[in-house]
């Protein structure tokens, strides 16, 4: 993909670019992540929104290299301070993951090892990367553990994980991820499972150590109430590919991909001024297997009309900078899109800015 | 915990009981007169009527399996009343009149033979069933998972006396490489013993470490696909300790409950393996209790069998909680 | 459209009446020898009713006793204690083939879109089940009755002849609800219809529910634990938590005006997608998660992780009372003032006029609440108001 062999220095702390993972299935090609790009600094958070399917995880582990190379096609780069993940090998790898950056994932029940004791667990992350003492190593748990808010922690470290409840093993995970105080976390719907009163408690405390250790963060949800609260940046993906990225009001206030305005105007919200009929986008997801050609939102998109030809569903468009740090990916023209926002964030009861 | 083993003890006693009183009603049910069966073919009713008087079968059942629980514990004699009366100590398990011998001890004489034969073939295929089964998980799709995938199906459909019969014939026979099997005790003839059960062993085993394979590879796979593996190696634990670990501790506990009721079930005879290798085992013993119609033997055989199982099960059980901190057992 | 049944209610009886509804579930040791060493408390103590053509939500987070309810309220469990009145008669203890008869009027739509039909069956044989249950031939024959149901809730009648398998989530979900509706029922219970589909398609499946209620006049009991989607759809809201009914009232005041702390939490908890709305409001963080339905704490069973909670909250458990007309709350200190966590601030300008009206004076007496400064400090919530999305007003949040 690169013709330029010495990579250009790089800006932000994490750069993925145009990020491809396939899988080679006995029902053909999956392609579930498809020129990904985005990037991302330290101490800030990108989101990463779209539907199930959309290829979220996927990404999110070909970014900590768990996608594993034997089952399946990955290609492109992921920069993460200078050095790509992409091409490294196993062992590598292996050192940077719990280190140098971290995840939690969506299910805390079944995400801890059901028959080690949590302290085995959180110091055994410890000792994978450092050279310390049993003592320094369970210090550090119980530490970390305080940290998370688990009341007595020194006592609950000899827990097994089915004595915690599934907030608490989220907290025990955020744990684990942060033990060894890595620069990169990627949280893949962190609190999906667990009910809004545990996820409000969980979300503040993702961001609270974020602030503490300067971390950078991949937060993936579904959620866009959950974007509006804690991300810096959102990078829209549909059918395996980044449609529209950009700060976080370049998403809620000035969007113009029509799949984010779809979606913004699906959600029922809290302080919607009318509790009025919702706008759904009509259709469904399009299968990984068969992506569409062209847009790979083009089955589903209202606007076709509002390009000149059948390029739509003829020409894949490409993620291009509408405004600065603003990518859009789609065929209509600037005015075009912003005629068609003007719209759509209109019947919405809301002005763009 | 203490006060479950006491809980499960107790019912397990119970089921024993039970299983004693289905087994022993079964077999009276039978539409063959056990009195019958105890003399020849040229037999007189006067005969049977004094036979079926000598072994109580002229009480009512219900008495008769008074009898013979009593039996199990005190002891009981046979005949009390006639001239030479038959007696059969404590844990008496019945009296077999076709062989002049008490069935506990005709069962405890075959025991050693099948419990060195189960326990030798309990070792290797659980050692070859693991370790090719991991080995196939951790290859899985490719061609060496295919490969064992294929030699599992295979070993898992060759019917044992199949096996065991090549086996006699070309390495036995043809080839002569060991001696014709005859059972003698490892601490009598250690050699003898070897060359004798080689053969058993790795017929038995071969059957199931076909089977083992293929529990331990799936178990194994579905294990490696669960969120706490992804959790070890996103610590960045290198895959060999995510292995031995993680996946290994999670994928092998079913397979232990699977192994030690296996284990138990082979403790009550292999019947077919026995008999091809001529083995003097329970299995053996079954095989011509049954030939023979002696009934009071098979009876014997039948409980002795069942409880290995149960208590096999009550073992596992046990273990289960240790392996599993989840496991409560209330 | 095949006429099948007028399906207009006109007892003038609720369709759905529970009164103190107890649902108890008996928790029972393993072994041969089971003993019952508790009861899980899923239902305990539960009363609304369901009018005809409504849609009363019921909202909570997980565990709390929503799906028990509904399947108590249908007779699908029988309930430990109480009384469930169907159409004006009682069905609590009726059995099941004396509730035969009542099952046309109503129905059930489930969660989980995979699980809920039998994937050996046709579309057009599941859709068409409830009317082989019923005995019921509709007019122009099953078949006609089945496409038109197809057609009526989006699926393509061509496609009568396929197997669940070969439909997305959302279509499935589709099939559950024309199942559901092929009887013209009064009244569905819908079990977290949309929980398991992805927001575009929650919108279309919301908007379906909708319209067909707008057409047949279905009254619907609509469990759910996101509160946006439940106000999307209902006309009333009950609020559980721990198998009891902690507020109940109208959409409107539940969302602008909550009384009971639990209510105040859980609002306050949910993220709107919003950025600059969502920066500027107040967060109540609940401690701790919700305690055991074995061992529901004393007292008001929300003392655990109630900010407000004083000492007799512990002891003297809150009798549901109505606050207000038609604002039911279970609570020795029902919060009246703006705490500036509710995401919807003064009145909802969607809603009729004398609801308006109603919002207005609600306004004011927030505004002396906000001054009265009794829980939390009011003040700096929505400081650059005219950026957000709703215009604040003045005084109420400065
Ligand atoms: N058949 C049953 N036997 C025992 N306990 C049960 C049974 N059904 C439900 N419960 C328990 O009753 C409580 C309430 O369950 P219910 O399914 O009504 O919750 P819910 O509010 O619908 O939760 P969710 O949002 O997770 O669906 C839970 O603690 C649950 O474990
Ligand atoms: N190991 C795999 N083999 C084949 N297909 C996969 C694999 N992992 C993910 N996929 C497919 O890739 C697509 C994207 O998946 P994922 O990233 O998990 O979606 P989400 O956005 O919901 O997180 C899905 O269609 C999924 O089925
Ligand atoms: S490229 Fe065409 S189909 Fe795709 S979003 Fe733009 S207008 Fe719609
Ligand atoms: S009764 Fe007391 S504890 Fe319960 S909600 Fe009201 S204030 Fe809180
Ligand atoms: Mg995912
Ligand atoms: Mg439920």
């Amino acid at each position: 993909m690169m013709t330029d062999l010495t990579p250009a220095p790089r800006r932000a702390y994490i750069e993925v670019e145009e990020l491809s993972v396939q899988f080679p299935t006995e029902d053909g090609l999956v392609r579930a992540v498809d020129g990904v790009t985005f990037a991302i600094d330290k101490g800030q958070t990108i989101a990463i929104v779209g539907e199930s399917g959309s290829g979220k995880s996927v990404t999110a582990q070909a970014i900590m290299g768990l996608v594993n190379s034997r089952t399946a096609d990955v290609t492109g780069h992921v920069w993460v301070d200078g050095q790509d993940i992409v091409g490294m090998t196993d062992d590598e790898l292996r050192k940077m993951r719990g280190r140098t950056m971290a995840m939690i994932f969506q299910d805390p029940m079944s995400s801890l090892h059901p028959f080690y004791r949590i302290g085995a667990q959180l110091t055994e992350a410890v000792n994978v990367h450092n050279k310390v003492s049993k003592k320094e190593a369970r210090d550090r748990a119980i530490e970390m553990l305080h940290k998370v808010g688990i009341p007595s922690p020194e006592k609950r470290i000899e827990d097994y994980p089915h004595q915690f409840s599934g907030g608490m093993r989220q907290r025990v995970m955020i744990a684990m991820a942060l033990i060894n105080s890595p620069s990169l976390l990627i949280a893949d719907e962190p609190t999906t499972a667990l009910d809004v009163t545990v996820q409000a408690q969980i979300m503040e405390l993702i961001l609270e150590l974020q602030q503490e250790y300067n971390t950078a963060v991949v937060l993936i949800t579904h959620d866009l109430g959950i974007v509006a609260d804690a991300a810096d940046q959102v990078a829209v993906m549909y059918g395996a590919r980044v449609v529209e990225s950009g700060v976080i009001d370049d998403i809620f206030y000035a969007p113009e991909m029509p799949y984010t305005l779809g979606l913004l105007a699906s959600v029922p919200r809290l302080n919607q001024v009318r509790a009025e009929r919702l706008d759904p986008i009509p259709g469904n997801p399009p299968s990984p297997i068969r992506l569409p050609s062209g847009c790979v939102f083009n089955p589903r998109c209202v606007y076709t009309d509002r390009v000149e030809g059948n390029l739509c569903a003829t020409e894949r468009p490409a993620l291009l900078p509408t405004a600065p740090g603003h990518m859009v990916r789609c065929h209509m023209s600037k005015a075009e899109r912003e005629a068609v926002a003007t719209i759509a964030l209109g019947a919405l009861g809301r002005e763009t800015t | 915990m203490s006060a479950y083993v006491v809980r499960r003890v107790i019912s397990m006693i119970l089921l024993l009981l039970l299983l004693t009183f289905v087994v022993f009603i079964l077999f009276s049910l039978l539409p063959t007169d056990p009195a019958r069966l105890t003399c020849g073919k040229s037999c007189t009713p006067e005969i049977i009527e004094a036979n079926r008087h000598r072994l109580g079968l002229d009480l009512p059942v219900f008495q008769q399996y008074w009898e013979y629980l009593k039996g199990i514990f005190v002891g009981r004699t046979f005949a009390k009343d006639s001239p030479d009366p038959v007696v059969c100590s404590a844990p008496c398990l019945g009296y077999s009149f076709k062989r002049g011998e008490e069935v506990f001890v005709l069962i405890k004489e075959g025991f050693p033979a099948t419990f060195w034969l189960a326990l030798g073939a309990f070792v290797m295929w659980l050692a070859a069933g693991i370790s090719v089964g991991i080995y196939a998980a951790l290859r899985r799709g490719k061609w060496q998972d295919k490969t064992v995938m294929g030699i599992s199906l295979a070993g898992y459909s060759l019917p044992s006396f199949f096996l065991g019969l090549m086996a006699i014939f070309f390495i036995v026979i043809r080839l002569q490489l060991l001696p014709y099997p005859s059972y003698v005790s490892p601490f009598e003839n250690p050699t003898q013993f070897l060359q004798t059960m080689i053969l058993p062993w790795i017929v038995l085993a071969i059957l199931y470490a076909a089977f083992y394979m293929r529990l331990t590879r799936n178990q194994m796979l579905e294990v490696l696909g669960e969120d706490y593996i992804r959790t070890a190696r996103a610590k960045g634990l290198p895959e060999r300790i995510v292995i031995r670990k993680h996946a290994l501790r999670a994928g092998l506990t079913p397979i232990v409950t699977a192994a030690g009721l296996d284990l138990a079930g082979l403790l009550g005879g292999a019947i077919i393996t026995e008999s091809i290798f001529s083995l003097p085992g329970i299995g053996s013993l079954a095989v011509n209790s049954v030939n023979d119609a002696d009934l009071p033997l098979i009876v014997g055989i039948t409980l002795v069998t069942a409880t290995f199982i149960i208590v096999a099960n009550l073992i596992v059980d046990l273990l289960y909680a240790v392996i599993d901190p989840r496991v409560r057992l209330t | 459209m095949t006429e099948i049944m007028n399906s207009s209610h006109t007892s003038g009886d609720p369709v759905l009446r529970v009164t103190d509804l107890k649902m108890h579930f008996p928790v029972r040791s393993k072994g041969l020898f089971p003993k019952t060493i508790g009861q899980v408390k899923a239902v305990d103590g539960v009363s609304f009713d369901v009018q005809p053509g409504e849609t009363l939500g019921l909202v909570g987070e997980s565990g709390c006793g929503k799906s028990t309810t509904g399947r108590t309220a249908l007779r699908l469990l029988e309930p430990t204690d109480g009384k469930v009145e169907m159409d004006g008669i009682d069905v609590t203890r009726m059995s099941a083939k004396e509730m035969v008869p009542l099952r046309r009027k109503a129905a059930m739509i489930f969660q989980d879109p995979y699980n809920a039909l039998n994937p050996r069956h046709t579309v057009g044989a599941i859709i068409g089940a409830p009317f082989a249950v019923q005995g019921v031939e509709p007019v122009g024959g099953v078949r006609a009755a089945v496409r038109d149901l197809m057609d009526r809730v989006g699926l393509n009648p061509e496609h009568y002849n396929r197997y669940p398998a070969e439909f997305s989530g959302g279509q499935r979900q589709r099939i559950g609800i024309a199942r559901a509706v092929a009887l013209r029922p009064h009244f569905i219970v819908c079990d977290e219809p949309v929980s398991a589909l992805d927001v575009s398609i929650q919108a279309q499946v919301i908007n379906l529910l909708r319209d067909l209620q707008d057409e047949f006049g279905i009254a619907y009991l609509f469990v759910a634990h996101d509160l946006a989607v439940v106000r999307q759809i209902s006309h009333r809201v009950a609020v559980m938590y721990l198998g009891h009914v902690m507020e109940l009232t109208s959409r409107e005041d539940l969302y602008a005006r909550p009384l009971h702390p639990y209510t105040h939490a859980l609002l306050s908890a949910i993220p709107v997608p919003d950025p600059r709305a969502q920066k500027n409001r107040e967060h109540i963080l609940l401690s701790g998660d919700l305690p055991s339905p074995v061992n529901p704490p004393s007292g008001c069973v929300f003392h655990t992780r109630c900010f407000v909670a004083q000492d007799i909250c512990k002891v003297d458990k809150p009798v549901i009372r109505e606050f207000e007309p038609g604002h039911q709350v279970a609570c020795h200190f029902p919060i009246t003032e703006y705490l500036g966590s509710t995401p919807i601030v003064g009145p909802d300008p969607g809603l009729t006029a004398e609801s308006e009206l109603e919002g207005m004076q609600d306004g004011d007496s927030m505004e002396q609440a906000a001054e009265s400064d009794l829980i939390h400090e009011p003040g700096t919530n929505y400081k650059d108001g005219p950026d957000s999305l709703i215009d604040p007003g003045p005084g109420l949040w400065r």
